[in-house]
């Protein structure tokens, strides 16, 4: 499975667990708007570095944290290996 | 005027000395002996008014120790075996030690102590001390960072919740065994209640596998036993519990949660099962024995009892003369505030008619500014039958500081097959009975986890 699908997926399971109602997960789609709250977010980001073995936000200080769902997933597809 | 009549633990073992006992794995010391032997070759009168180091390398030789010495020495510190190399030169320091016991004196050739005592197995001697003065009694807490805090007691504050606890004339005199080691506060309340209570006492050993200090403390005739909850989840895990019937079970020194009580109350019905609150600085505080975790909140209150507790700030509070009198040493901060209240740090939560610990107060996990305590969470964790014992911890998180995840050990006799449905149960009441910050964000099962040498889960990573 690939990186996006993975972070789909998680972000899917979370929204079960935490009851959130997601809408449609395009690029555009704002963080803020997934309905995640802060909680939502530690959750996926501590199960994402399981699961890749990275946490791209812990990585570098210079990395600021996304806007939108393309700007998270590309954080995860550009750190280099 | 006469002086003040001073007893000192030889004082206490009375008269009827016949089949009490002090055993371990290896030796089995008749308390009639003690009255006639001495287990520092006759030498305790060198330790007058001294301040001594007892610093065994096992509990019978501390145990030993102490009864010859108490009543002779000024002060006395029980060196626990967990202490740290590093430690030691501050402890001896700030407890103005002079004068060690050991059996191991290659450990005090450098440190500048100038009357080193050899302790060994009683031997007969001419002539026994005789109890001179009260000896201040000095334990270390089982903090697991930094140098631990030296602790000042009485005999008398010691034995302020044994007495009255005697065995009636005529009952079978008790068998005592802790899992504790009795130079922690928790395993000298069961020693001396086995020495001044009329008893005998069974000790354990660190390098005894459970299954055979299980057999031991079956041949000893075991009936009353104390440990950790901990302790207690090692011996049910461990299937050995089968072979064991005491009459008397209680648990001290951590959240004794209504799964451990349950658990205990199923190996062992016939027994009268209890968890107490006690702590190095405040002393025993009270004993629960309805078999409900927590404490009943009419417990709480002044000029009640022996104990006086409050509640502030979340934290129970206790003033006792059980409690100790004082922290010893250069930097010593004060034990008790204005009012003679020690301030506990273990954290309570009314609810209903009744109080429940929640936590340790410097054990908090931050989620994003929301404060956790990780016992509240191992005890719902615990609550799902298949699940022994857990571990709830901070994981660092780049968003909130932390998030909460788990480790969990799941029972001898559950079904690996259904490792996946029991976490999907585990975490379903966690979410029904937990505000989602404290839901573990990842649980994972593991075979075992790590108990400290003072008997309690190892939280040091957390």
């Amino acid at each position: 499975m690939s990186v996006r699908l993975r972070i789909i997926a998680a972000i899917k399971q979370i929204a079960e667990e935490q009851k959130v109602k997601l809408p449609p997960l395009t690029d555009e789609l704002t963080l803020h708007e997934t309905g995640f709250d802060s909680l939502a977010f530690a959750i996926l980001v501590a199960r994402l570095e399981d699961d890749l073995g990275v946490d791209p936000f812990t990585l570098s200080e210079e990395v600021t944290f996304p806007n939108t769902i393309g700007d998270f997933i590309r954080a995860y597809e550009n750190v280099p290996a | 005027m006469s002086p003040r009549e001073v007893f000192a633990l030889p004082d206490h073992l009375g008269t009827d000395l016949t089949e009490r006992t002090i055993s371990d794995p290896r030796h089995v010391v008749g308390l009639a002996e003690l009255s006639r032997k001495s287990c520092l070759g006759g030498r305790v009168g060198e330790l007058d008014g001294r301040s001594v180091l007892v610093a065994t390398s096992g509990q019978l030789l501390a145990g030993l120790t102490v009864i010859e010495i108490d009543g002779v020495a000024r002060r006395m510190l029980l060196c626990p075996p967990d202490l740290k190399s590093e430690h030691l030169t501050s402890i001896v320091a700030d407890a103005g030690i002079d004068a060690v016991v050991t059996d191991e004196p290659e450990r005090f050739a450098d440190c500048g102590i100038d009357r080193v005592v050899l302790v060994g197995m009683p031997q007969p001697v001419a002539r026994m001390a005789q109890t001179v003065r009260a000896t201040e009694w000095l334990m270390l807490t089982s903090g697991t960072s930094g140098v631990p805090k030296i602790v000042g007691h009485t005999l008398e504050g010691l034995c302020g919740a044994i007495i009255g606890d005697r065995p009636a004339p005529g009952d079978a005199l008790p068998v005592w065994a802790t899992f504790y080691d009795i130079r922690r506060y928790g395993g000298l309340q069961i020693f001396l209640r086995a020495i001044v209570g009329g008893g005998s006492m069974v000790l354990s050993d660190p390098g005894e596998a459970l299954a055979d200090h299980v057999a031991r403390l079956n041949a000893r005739g075991v009936s009353h036993i104390s440990g950790t909850p901990s302790h207690w989840r090692k011996l049910l895990m461990s299937g050995s519990a089968e072979q064991f019937a005491p009459r008397y079970v209680r648990l001290s020194g951590e959240i004794a949660d209504q799964a451990v009580l349950d658990g205990l109350k199923q190996a062992f019905p016939n027994a009268s099962i209890g968890h107490a609150y006690a702590s190095t600085e405040a002393g025993v505080g009270f004993a629960v024995n309805d078999g409900l975790e927590g404490f009943p909140a009419t417990l709480l209150g002044e000029g009640l009892g022996a104990v006086d507790m409050k509640v502030v700030d979340g934290s129970l509070r206790i003033r006792s003369k059980r409690a100790a009198h004082a922290y010893v040493g250069r930097a010593a901060a004060a034990l008790t505030d204005a009012d003679g209240y020690v301030d506990t740090g273990d954290m309570v939560e009314l609810r209903g008619d009744r109080y429940y610990f929640v936590g340790r107060r410097n054990g908090i996990i931050n989620v994003g500014g929301l404060k956790v305590h990780p016992e509240e969470i191992e005890a719902v964790i615990n609550g799902h039958p298949a699940v022994r014992m857990s571990r709830a911890k901070s994981r660092r998180s780049p968003i909130t500081g932390g998030i909460v995840v788990a480790e969990v050990v799941l029972t001898a006799d559950g079904d690996p097959a259904r490792a996946d449905a029991v976490r999907n149960e585990i975490l379903a009441e966690c979410r029904a009975r937990l505000a989602a910050h404290k839901v573990p964000a990842m649980l994972r099962f593991v075979p075992a986890l790590d108990v400290t040498p003072a008997g309690k889960l190892a939280r040091t990573d957390a």
